[in-house]
């Protein structure tokens, strides 16, 4: 029967739309995913209500205008002052440095890797970059001290006045700028090269210089990433310590002379921390207070950014 | 004109005005005026093995050219060697000659950007700049410093290119919200904004539907009127509808078992389709082989 009639005619078995064997295997994966998200969201979460109590306590101890307002930082001392503006200024004076040297660099190698170095020396230089990543701040803090500071005081024109001291923000935040540059230019390189070739034979085809290209083209199209490194590389130096703690000096001093010894928000933390305070004390709180006023700034920095990223950047498929 | 492809010339001024003096006296373009270009023995290369061999063709004034071939045969390839779009591909070296009005292309001391600024170009996939519809119109003459009122340079490229209606109530929006066809006329428009000599149209139509294609078609009629055009097609209809002259294409086999395009037919387009002097685009143009 089943042999001679013909296959149309027989009624077809049922197609099995539905699942055959339960996939353990991708819920799993799935599960393992999740829960890789979820640690470090909780890990955030964490940090910020760590923060949240010990802050909140401080400000019970220290009014909150005497954090904003007064000018001295001095938390420890028999006649405290709580005026975190000169630690603010002092990361700021770093920061600016840093940026002013880092920012540029990076994204000017990241335009010569991209657009116009061939292909063998991108192939050598880009891993290099990479490599240079990883160096140890500690390692960028000594150069600081030994190689930076000494070259610019050995040669520092009198007509500029005295020279800087042993400890200068402006030394600090020079090698930290030069540190923050494979950063940079790695994660710029990484969005320049992505926009699309035909892109650029577009632009070439009118005419257009390499210069052209690189600069009305590539950048504008690859902004989203442009400002995304540069996001992460003023994050590594707003939070940088070790470089700031052996370069800068750690001294207090609201100013935003680069030739002046300086403290910075981390520095003070670091300091503090590493020394021995009790649990629940005011010093203890301190260190918090301001901990949690770095994590602000930064936010707002990032939330900044994003900000600039929607408005500007010219979005390609 | 003699040393306007040398480096450093600066040819700001809107258009690159190329006046032949060998221009009919009724100004009208005769068959007997002098190639805009003219490759002498131009051979292309990547990677040191031949993609395009021994071509040798010129291409006649304010005329329609096509190149047709097989898929691979190096159409593109030949097409981008007569605006140096082949500087870009590292492994791509380019010998022989490519004359335009006389001067070797690939001559020393020439610039490819200054080349590129007379011979303009449009390529098969549409890539308008992630931009305004106007900023995309307007960037040629931008880049160049051409000293024009850009808003009538924007509105007559687009008019030129039929798109114009369509798009002048949105020209601050960004090009990517166009349909495929209307960015491919926008590239179309961004091309023709900067006035040059000659363009060259890379398979323009292969992303488009019947009714952009006979758009751009109608278009490419209308400026052979004072554009020398050079289009790649894979559509023989359009090839026949558009060009003056065709050159056929195909792959050779050599000893090394390298596949190399050559040129094995160029002419007038109806004697092309209608009556081919070689079996081998016969078989082509009628269908038997593709
Ligand atoms: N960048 C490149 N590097 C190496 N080889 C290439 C490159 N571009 C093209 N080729 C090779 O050159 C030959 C010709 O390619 P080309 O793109 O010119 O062909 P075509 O005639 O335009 O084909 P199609 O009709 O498919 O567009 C092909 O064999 C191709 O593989
Ligand atoms: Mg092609």
């Amino acid at each position: 029967m089943s042999t001679d009639s013909p296959p149309a005619s027989s009624s077809p078995a049922p197609i099995q739309l539905s699942r055959q064997k339960a996939r353990y295997g991708e819920r799993v994966i799935v599960g393992f995913l999740i829960f890789c998200a979820v640690v470090s969201v909780l890990t955030t979460v964490g940090i910020v209500v760590a923060l949240v109590g010990p802050t909140i306590e401080f400000f019970r101890e220290v009014p909150i205008t005497d954090f904003f307002s007064a000018d001295e930082w001095a938390p420890f001392f028999a006649d405290a002052s709580f005026g975190v503006f000169p630690i603010v200024v002092g990361t700021l004076n770093v920061t600016f440095w840093a940026i002013l040297i880092g920012l540029p660099l990076g994204l000017g190698a990241a335009i010569f890797l991209s657009e116009y170095a061939s292909p063998g020396t991108r192939k050598v230089l880009k891993p290099t970059l990479e490599v240079l990543e990883g160096i140890p701040t500690v390692a960028y803090g000594f150069f600081a001290l030994t190689f930076v500071t000494p070259l610019i005081r050995d040669n520092w024109p009198g007509f500029l006045g005295d020279p800087p001291g042993i400890f200068s923000a402006g030394a600090a935040g020079i090698v930290l700028g030069v540190m923050i540059v494979p950063t940079v230019a790695s994660i710029s390189e990484d969005a320049m090269s992505a926009v699309p070739r035909s892109l650029r034979e577009g632009a070439y085809a009118l005419g257009s210089t390499k210069r052209t290209v690189a600069l009305r083209v590539v950048v504008p199209a690859a902004l989203s990433g442009i400002v995304a490194s540069f996001v992460l590389g003023v994050s590594r130096a707003i939070g940088e310590t070790i470089v700031v703690l052996i370069a800068a000096g750690n001294t207090p001093n609201l100013t935003f002379n680069p030739l002046e010894s300086i403290q910075t928000m981390t520095a003070f933390i670091a300091t503090t921390a590493t020394g021995d305070i009790g649990v629940g004390t005011l010093e203890f709180k301190t260190v918090f207070a301001v901990g949690a006023l770095l994590f602000v700034i930064t936010l707002a920095m990032n939330a900044l950014s994003i900000w600039l990223v929607r408005r500007f950047r010219e979005e390609y498929e | 004109m003699a040393d306007q492809l040398q480096t450093g010339a600066d040819v700001k001024t809107a258009p690159p005005a190329i006046d032949a003096p060998d221009a009919a006296p009724n100004g009208g373009p005769t068959s007997s005026s002098a190639p805009v270009l003219s490759t002498e023995n131009v051979h292309v290369f990547y990677d040191g093995i031949p993609a395009v061999k021994e071509v040798t063709m010129d291409i006649p004034r304010h005329r329609v050219t096509a190149f047709i071939g097989p898929s691979g045969c190096g159409k593109s390839t030949l097409l981008r060697s007569f605006n140096r779009m082949n500087d870009l591909i590292p492994s791509a070296e380019v010998t022989g000659k490519v004359l335009y009005h006389g001067q070797d292309l690939y001559g020393s001391g020439v610039d490819p950007v200054e080349v590129r600024k007379h011979i303009g170009m449009v390529f098969q996939k549409p890539n308008p700049f992630p931009k305004s519809i106007y900023d995309n119109v307007a960037f040629g003459p931008k880049v160049l410093g051409m000293k024009v009122d850009m808003d009538e340079v924007v509105e007559n490229s687009l008019r030129h290119a039929a798109l114009w209606d369509e798009v002048k109530d949105r020209l601050k929006q960004s090009a990517f919200g166009m349909s495929g066809g209307q960015q491919q006329r926008l590239c179309i428009a961004r091309a023709l904004a900067t006035n040059p000599d000659v363009l060259l149209m890379d398979e323009p139509c292969s992303a488009l539907d019947p009714i952009a294609t006979g758009r751009i078609e109608d278009l490419m009629v209308r400026l052979r009127e004072e554009y020398t055009i050079v289009i790649v097609t894979h559509n023989m209809q359009q090839a026949t509808r558009v060009s003056d002259r065709t050159a056929f294409l195909t792959v050779e086999l050599d000893e090394q078992d390298n596949r190399t395009g050559v040129v094995v037919e160029y002419d007038e387009t109806e004697k092309v389709f209608s009556q081919p002097s070689d079996s081998r685009t016969e078989a082509y143009v009628t269908g038997r082989i593709g």
